[in-house]
Parts: C-alpha cells; sequence; structure tokens
C-alpha cells in the first residue's frame, strides 16, 4: 500500500495506476489511499501542500480576525474596544502570524510543494521525509508560537525591537521567540529541498532556462530562505541569552547596543519580505502568458530579475534603520542600494503588460486576481520610493505611510498573486471547478475594499500619525473611519472563497486536465488531479516553455 | 497667548511650520508626481490591452515576442535615471534636516515609558511639551532612560530615535506661530500611543514671558545640587585628584588610558556630551592624561544617577566658568576606588561619537 509513496526509483509504468484503480475514478493522489495516516504520514509532495493549505488557511483565519479586532477599535480616536496593552498584543500577534505563520509559507509550501517537482518533470522533492518533518516543524512551531499569543501575549510588535523585549516586556516572549525559531527551521529546510531538487531532479531535457518562471521564483525564494532565515534563529537565541541569562548583548545598561538587534533583525526581515513577495511574481508571470495565450516577453530577463531581488534583498536591510542613528554614510549607501531593487521589480511589471500586447486575453477568474495584483502591486513599488528616499523618510518613518506601502506589498502583492495561484492551479490540485462568478465577484471586492482600506492610510501616514498607536488624535478619524470600512469589504472578499472553493468540492464540475489552455507540463501532461508519481514516464520537455502553438485545438478549449 | 489650531479640524497635508518642510514637501510632490504617472501608464495599459487583445475566439494563438532589446534598455534606463536624481535630491534634503546650524540652542530631551521630559537651556523643564519662540533654532539631543522612543514633530518633518546610552541629534526652526503634535513614533510598550505632546510655537514675546515664568533657578541649578549630593565636588575641586571642570565642555582634552590601555601622547577627544555622559557611568573607559588607571572615581549607573539628572549634570558642567567651582566642605568622604568589574567597560554605541 505505501509503495506508491515510498518508491523513489525510476519513474512507475503505466499499469501501476490503471490495474488498482476502479475503471470510473482513474489513479490519482486523492484517492490512491484514503486512511487518516496515509495523510498524515504522507510522503507526497502534493499531499503535503494540501496539509499546509489547511495550516495556512487556518492561520489566514487567525491573523485576519486580529486584524479586524485592530481596525474595530481604530474606529474611534479613543481606546473603547480594547485596553491598551490588549491592543498591543493584538497588533503584535496580527503580524507575528501573518508574516510567520501564513505570507512565509503561504506560496512555496502549498503551491511551490503541490506544483515545483511536477513543473520540472520528476516524481517529488528530493528529501520527501525531509519534506514531511517541514510540516512538522511549521505545525509543531505554529502551534506553540499561537498559544503564547493567545494565552498571555507578547506586545513588543513583531520586530522584537531591544530592549523593550529583552529588558521590559512582560508576555511571552521567548514562548514566541521559541516559535519563531522553530518555524524557522521548516523555512530552512523546505528552502533547502527545493534548491537540491531543483538542480538535481529536473527531468530529461529540462534545462534551466526551461523551467517555468514560478520555479526559477521559487529557486530565488528558497536560496533566501536558507541563507537568511539562520541569522534571525541566532538573533532570538542572543535574545534569549539576554531575556534569561542576563547576558548583555543589546541591552545597553547591561553594557549591550540596542542598534546591533535591529541590523540583525532586519538582516533577516527584509530579505523575508521577498520571500513573500518573489514567489507572487512568479505566480503573476505564469499566469499572464497563459491566460493571454502568448509566450512572455523577456523570459530570460524575469527569470533573472527574480535572482537579483533575492540578491539585492540581502543589501538593503538598513533603510528600516534611518532615523535610529545610523552613520550617515552607511544611510546614503543603503539609500542608494534600496533604489537598486526598484529596477528588477519594474522590468517585471513592464514585461507582463509586454506580454499582454497583442495576446488573446482571457478573463478567467485567475486574470482577475492578475489584473488586482498588478495595480496593487504597482501602486506598493512605487510608495516605497518615498522610503527610499532619504529626505522624505525621516518624516515618513513609522508612521501609517509605511503601514499603508507594506500592506499594498504583502496584501496587495502577495496575496493577491497567492489567491490568483489558488483560483490557477485549484482545478489540477481538486479535479473540480469553482463557480466563475463568485470568483469574479470576490477578486472585485478584495481589490476595492483593500483600496479603501489602506489607500487613506498614506494620507493618515503623511499627516504624521505614527504605528501602533492604541489612539489617535481626533481630526485623523475620518481617514480611520473609511480604513475600517474598506476592511470590512476586504475580509468579505477573503470570506467568500472560504466558502465557493471548498464547496467546489462537493458541487463544481469535474475539471478537464488543461481547462486554461497552458503550456507547462502540470496541465500539458499531467492529470487532474495528477496521478500519484505525477507522470506515468518521463514526460517530454519543449523547447519553449511557453509555446502556445504545440498545443491541440482540443486542449486549448476551455471547458467551463 | 498661542494661536492654538482646532485639534479636530479635518485636514489632508500636514501644516508646513518649519522652515524644512517646504523642502521635504517640495520632494514629496516630485516623488508624487512620478508615482502617479508611472502608476497612471501601467492602469492605462493594462485596461487598454485587457480590451483591445480580449480573447475574440477560442482559436486564437497569438505570436510570442521573445524580446525587444531597444525597449527593454529604455524601460531599465529611464527608471533608473530618475532614482538617481530622487537618491542625489533625497540626500541633498536630508543633509539640510540632520546637519544642525552651529548657532542652535540646544534642548535636552529624554524620552522614558510613556512621557517626554525637556530641559531648556536655562534650567527651565517640561514634561510632554515645548515652547519655543519662532524663527529661532533649536537643537534638539534626545536619550531614552529605558526602551528605544522617536521624537517626531510631523509639522516640523523631522524625527528622531531616543536610543537609551546614545545621545542623538534633531535640529528645527519653527517658521509658524500655532500648537503641533508631539508624538512618540517607535512602539515603547503599554501607553505608547499616550506618549503625546504638544509644540507651542510662540511670538517672541509671548515666549520671553513665560521663560521668566517658568525659570527654576537657571544655570543648571539642579545639576549644580548634584554635583555635591553625589560629591562629584570632592576630587573635581582639586586638580591633583581629578581634573577640573572649568570650562571644558566641546573642549579637546587629552587622555593618557582607553578601555584601560595606555594610549600614545597627544590623543585627544571632544568633550561633548556622549564623552561626559561616559566618563560619568564608566569612568574607567577613558582617563584623562596625568591621573592613574584604574580611576578613583565611583561607576554613577542608573540607580545612582538617572538619565535626567545626568543631563542635569552635564548642564552645570557646561555653565562652569574659570573658578566657579565650588570649595569642597570637609564633611564630604573620600571615595573608594573601584577595580574592574564589568560596569567599569565602555558601553558599546556610546564611545567614539
Amino acid at each position: 500500500m505505501s509503495t506508491i509513496n515510498l518508491d523513489r526509483g525510476l519513474i512507475a509504468g503505466a499499469d501501476g495506476g490503471t490495474t488498482t484503480a476502479p475503471a470510473k475514478a482513474p489513479l490519482n493522489y486523492l484517492n490512491c489511499e484514503s486512511t487518516v495516516a496515509s495523510w498524515l504520514l504522507t510522503l507526497d509532495h502534493k499531499r503535503i501542500g494540501l496539509l499546509y493549505l489547511v495550516g495556512i488557511t487556518a492561520m489566514f483565519i487567525l491573523g485576519g480576525t486580529f486584524a479586524s479586532l485592530i481596525r474595530f477599535e481604530l474606529l474611534t480616536p479613543k481606546g473603547d474596544v480594547l485596553s491598551g496593552d490588549s491592543y498591543n498584543k493584538t497588533f503584535t500577534a496580527h503580524g507575528v502570524v501573518m508574516i510567520f505563520l501564513f505570507l512565509i509559507p503561504s506560496i512555496p509550501a502549498v503551491l511551490g510543494n503541490f506544483l515545483l517537482p511536477i513543473m520540472i518533470g520528476t516524481k517529488d522533492v528530493a528529501f520527501p521525509r525531509l519534506n514531511l518533518m517541514s510540516f512538522y516543524l511549521y505545525v509543531g512551531g505554529g502551534i506553540f508560537l499561537s498559544l503564547a499569543l493567545l494565552f498571555g501575549g507578547v506586545d513588543t510588535g513583531w520586530t522584537f525591537y531591544t530592549p523593550l523585549s529583552s529588558s521590559y516586556a512582560n508576555g511571552n516572549v521567548m514562548a514566541a521567540a521559541l516559535g519563531v525559531f522553530i518555524i524557522g527551521f521548516s523555512s530552512i529546510l523546505t528552502g533547502l529541498n527545493f534548491i537540491v531538487t531543483i538542480h538535481r531532479m529536473r527531468a530529461p531535457g529540462m534545462t534551466w532556462f526551461r523551467m517555468p518562471l514560478f520555479v526559477w521564483a521559487m529557486y530565488a525564494t528558497s536560496l533566501v530562505q536558507v541563507l537568511g532565515t539562520p541569522v534571525v534563529a541566532i538573533t532570538v537565541s542572543l535574545l534569549g541569552f539576554e531575556r534569561i541569562l542576563g547576558v548583555g548583548i543589546f541591552d545597553p545598561r547591561l553594557g549591550g547596543d540596542p542598534i546591533l538587534f535591529q541590523h540583525m533583525f532586519w538582516f533577516y526581515s527584509h530579505p523575508a519580505v521577498y520571500i513573500m513577495i518573489i514567489p507572487s511574481l512568479g505566480v503573476a508571470s505564469e499566469l499572464v502568458t497563459t491566460f493571454s495565450r502568448k509566450g512572455i516577453f523577456g523570459y530570460e530577463i524575469i527569470a533573472c530579475s527574480s535572482i537579483a531581488i533575492a540578491i539585492f534583498g540581502f543589501i538593503v536591510w538598513a533603510h528600516h534603520m534611518f532615523t535610529s542613528g545610523i552613520s550617515p554614510y552607511a544611510a546614503m549607501v543603503f539609500s542608494f542600494l534600496t533604489f537598486s531593487v526598484a529596477i528588477p521589480s519594474g522590468i517585471k511589471v513592464f514585461s507582463w503588460l509586454a506580454t499582454m500586447f497583442k495576446g488573446s486575453i482571457s478573463y478567467a477568474s485567475p486574470m482577475m486576481f492578475f489584473f488586482g495584483f498588478i495595480g496593487l502591486f504597482t501602486i506598493g513599488g512605487m510608495t516605497g520610493l518615498f522610503l527610499s528616499t532619504l529626505g522624505t523618510d525621516i518624516h515618513l518613518h513609522d508612521t501609517y505611510f509605511v503601514v499603508a506601502h507594506f500592506h499594498y506589498i504583502m496584501v496587495g502583492g502577495a496575496i493577491m498573486g497567492y489567491m490568483g495561484g489558488m483560483h490557477y492551479w485549484w482545478p489540477k490540485i481538486t479535479g473540480k471547478m469553482y463557480s466563475e462568478l463568485w470568483s469574479k465577484v470576490s477578486a472585485a471586492l478584495i481589490f476595492v475594499g483593500f483600496n479603501f482600506t489602506f489607500f487613506p492610510q498614506f494620507f493618515l501616514g503623511y499627516l504624521g500619525m505614527p504605528r501602533r498607536y492604541h489612539e489617535y488624535p481626533e481630526e485623523l478619524q475620518v481617514l480611520n473611519v473609511l480604513s475600517t470600512v474598506g476592511a470590512s469589504v476586504l475580509a468579505l472578499g477573503y470570506i467568500l472563497p472560504l466558502l465557493y472553493l471548498p464547496g467546489s468540492l462537493f458541487f463544481g464540475a469535474k475539471a478537464p486536465k488543461n481547462p486554461w489552455g497552458a503550456s507547462t507540463l502540470e496541465w500539458t501532461e499531467c492529470e487532474s488531479p495528477p496521478h500519484p508519481h505525477n507522470f506515468e514516464s518521463n514526460p517530454p520537455i519543449p523547447d519553449h516553455v511557453y509555446d502556445y502553438s504545440q498545443l491541440s485545438k482540443e486542449a486549448v478549449r476551455v471547458s467551463h | 497667548m498661542v494661536n492654538s489650531m482646532f485639534a479636530s479640524e479635518f485636514q489632508l497635508f500636514p501644516t508646513q511650520a518649519s522652515s524644512v518642510a517646504p523642502a521635504v514637501d517640495l520632494l514629496t510632490l516630485f516623488i508624487l508626481a512620478v508615482n502617479v504617472g508611472i502608476t497612471v501608464l501601467v492602469m492605462v495599459l493594462l485596461v487598454v490591452f485587457a480590451i483591445l487583445f480580449r480573447r475574440k475566439s477560442e482559436s486564437d494563438l497569438p505570436k510570442a515576442i521573445h524580446g525587444n532589446v531597444p525597449l527593454e534598455i529604455f524601460w531599465t534606463a529611464i527608471p533608473s535615471v530618475v532614482c538617481l536624481v530622487m537618491f542625489f535630491w533625497g540626500v541633498k534634503v536630508w543633509s539640510e534636516i540632520v546637519v544642525a546650524p552651529r548657532d542652535a540652542t540646544e534642548i535636552y530631551v529624554v524620552g522614558r515609558q510613556w512621557m517626554w521630559k525637556l530641559q531648556h537651556p536655562g534650567g527651565q523643564r517640561e514634561i510632554n511639551s515645548l515652547h519655543i519662540p519662532v524663527g529661532s533654532t533649536f537643537k534638539m539631543i534626545v536619550t531614552a532612560e529605558d526602551v528605544i522612543h522617536s521624537f517626531s514633530i510631523p509639522d516640523f518633518r523631522v524625527k528622531v530615535d531616543a536610543v537609551p546610552g546614545r545621545y542623538s541629534q534633531m535640529w528645527f526652526t519653527a517658521t509658524k506661530p500655532g500648537k503641533y503634535h508631539l508624538y512618540c513614533t517607535e512602539f515603547c510598550g503599554t501607553e505608547h500611543s499616550r506618549m503625546i505632546g504638544w509644540v507651542h510655537v510662540m511670538e517672541r514675546e509671548d515666549y520671553s514671558r513665560w521663560l521668566n515664568e517658568q525659570a527654576e533657578g537657571g544655570d543648571g541649578l539642579q545639576g549644580r545640587k548634584l554635583f555635591t549630593k553625589l560629591q562629584c565636588i570632592t576630587c573635581h575641586s582639586d586638580a591633583n585628584k581629578a581634573p577640573l571642570l572649568e570650562e571644558i565642555f566641546r573642549k579637546e582634552r587629552e587622555i593618557g588610558f582607553m578601555d584601560g590601555k595606555p594610549v600614545a601622547p597627544g590623543t585627544r577627544v571632544l568633550a561633548a556630551e556622549s564623552y561626559l555622559r561616559e566618563s560619568i557611568r564608566y569612568p574607567n573607559a577613558k582617563i584623562h592624561r596625568g591621573f592613574s588607571y584604574p580611576s578613583i572615581m565611583p561607576v554613577y549607573d542608573r540607580d545612582l544617577v538617572s538619565e535626567e539628572e545626568l543631563l542635569q549634570l552635564i548642564t552645570y558642567i557646561r555653565s562652569l566658568k574659570q573658578g566657579d567651582t565650588p570649595a569642597r566642605t570637609e564633611e564630604t568622604p573620600s571615595p573608594q576606588p573601584t577595580a574592574g568589574g564589568e560596569k567599569t567597560f565602555a558601553a558599546p554605541g556610546s564611545g567614539n561619537k
């Protein structure tokens, strides 16, 4: 029974599946085994991807609940719903859950796990057992972290700045830090697994420049995960030495330097922003070519720009510290380097537009999410210029302008990309089509609700409203009310997919093999849902990954 | 007295109330223009392409365009040039914000959970409010007692972090009388959002009247009391035991030992706030030439001298003129030397500034 999952030799012949499955439903990774253990102890990358999907969805709901509480509190200038302490614990929990438990694992662990081996024509990741271990580290760390945040709480903000976190805060700082430490290993192991898989497991004929751009994005992301995450593990360990043992590292009263913590923290946490956004950029590249049915413009440049963003991401961290008293020369260098990240991001957006030019653009719902993504990511990226420019950052630093900017990137960019990817690959993952109407309604609500929530915050920030304020001056109420109203619409936009996507499992039409007319292997060579071994033999690899002329008329027909 | 703005008045942009605010706003407008230009271009192309090139038939099979070198050079080069302009313009505006004019009046600021304590050169002290005259230049010397805070006046477009163990600087010249928000912008714990106050920019006559009402001794009276109470006076009145502190402020001082090691003759440090603070907190970090290591001076840690008291002492030291040092009274006992111990090391970050 377990040979299906454990066998990691050459790809099994076609007979492996057809003889055992009932005639009606062909053998696939969902119906091959159905015991609880076959799910919880699976070594199949596709099933592990689904396990992650359950985990991160739960975390998204938790993080979203905290966000709702924050926006509800900010409806009025006075603190009336939550006490100051509860408010601080709520925004800390919101940040920690959304970043460490949702955004960082979202696309890589769910879509990356599911798709990366299929896209490069192989059977599984390089280390399936390690992959399962990554998942349980995530679950263990996630439960630990959630309990620490819910029972007792942490009031340091997700940034854990010292000496507040090391010597002053009373909450479960060490428990939360330990949770972050454990989850970090999940992230490192997933990254390591992907890097080895991409280097060693590509199917015969799958050269580097024949890989889909999503795989390039996963490669860039994995590099950051492997190189950056150990630094945050070191940082929280040092925090532990100081808080528990009283070793002076960050607290000036013990002879430490609080700015050192900021350097170490941002050395990881700035690249972590790219762990969150690069995968979405990869998804966007897949969406735009498929739904324009046209080869991507500037394939090599887009592939290399993902790597460039990952590398530049490591040398811009001190732009979070322009007001904290770093040397003027350092500030200038980091401002300059920060601008260098803008260029590859811009190149991507222009290349996507060039791909749409003279294409055959479908309005299927994943493309709707792509349209939303481009709009929000562009605004998010462009408003970053105010913050990389030294003269304007001093005024805007630590205000709601920054909050608006990074939500445009993290929610507008990363989550919109994740939603687009989920809607694009859902038929492949589950074998079912969801409601086109409801998914378009959801995309529209998210786009409108998002802008209403976060656009007013640019003005709040320029007016000087500081971040992490439980109470605020009365004249800022109008903009805050707008923001809260927008957040309600946004929440509705996110609740809809939680209903119609699971609903499609029961009521959805059966998904054809290639409903979108896409050109990558998961659509052209894999059934929906895929065979437990992905392919029944080594798939043929086309010369150009996005070559739609090879598709038969039948495959091109959109079935819904 | 003060023309105050109505607190509940709705506005979309902050008041320009300092000399640097117009420069910051002009740069903001430039970046905004670039933002709007590029964002509108992207949106228009997106919508136009989406409509113009919508799928007309399921058998559409457009031809791929793999690249276009001139176009790609164009959309790499133009944003790069625009970014370079922003960078240099940003550095220019920023250097105006951070480099204080030499003639600025200095005000000491200490942030602590959860209030701002300010001290004027004449010894006047305020909590969560700052009174200044319009048109004069002030330099804030900012530190923190406990955790990191950030001193922010949005209508002046300036901000600096208050970091424990360091003195940061920030300057401004208010250009418009009125009442402006003062915020803490670095999250500092439970009452972070109540660590706020007002900056009152007053006409000169109003300001002089206010100063006279507030004066409580002047010339660092508090510092002078501390100088006796903490027994600094015991040694710093006798040049054989310790350096006299008259007219040393912002002067170069020659040192003999640094971190316990002898240094080359002629090594000098500037006796500014950071050096004085370090010498009080960690007497062995730098020792004046002609005195032995370890220092006979006790370590004045936070339990003995708060950050606020430290600034009062500095105010007193900077006011000391030739012959001002009071005579030592006989009942004060001599302090014992302190040798070794972790606290004698210099605090990283407090040195070489």
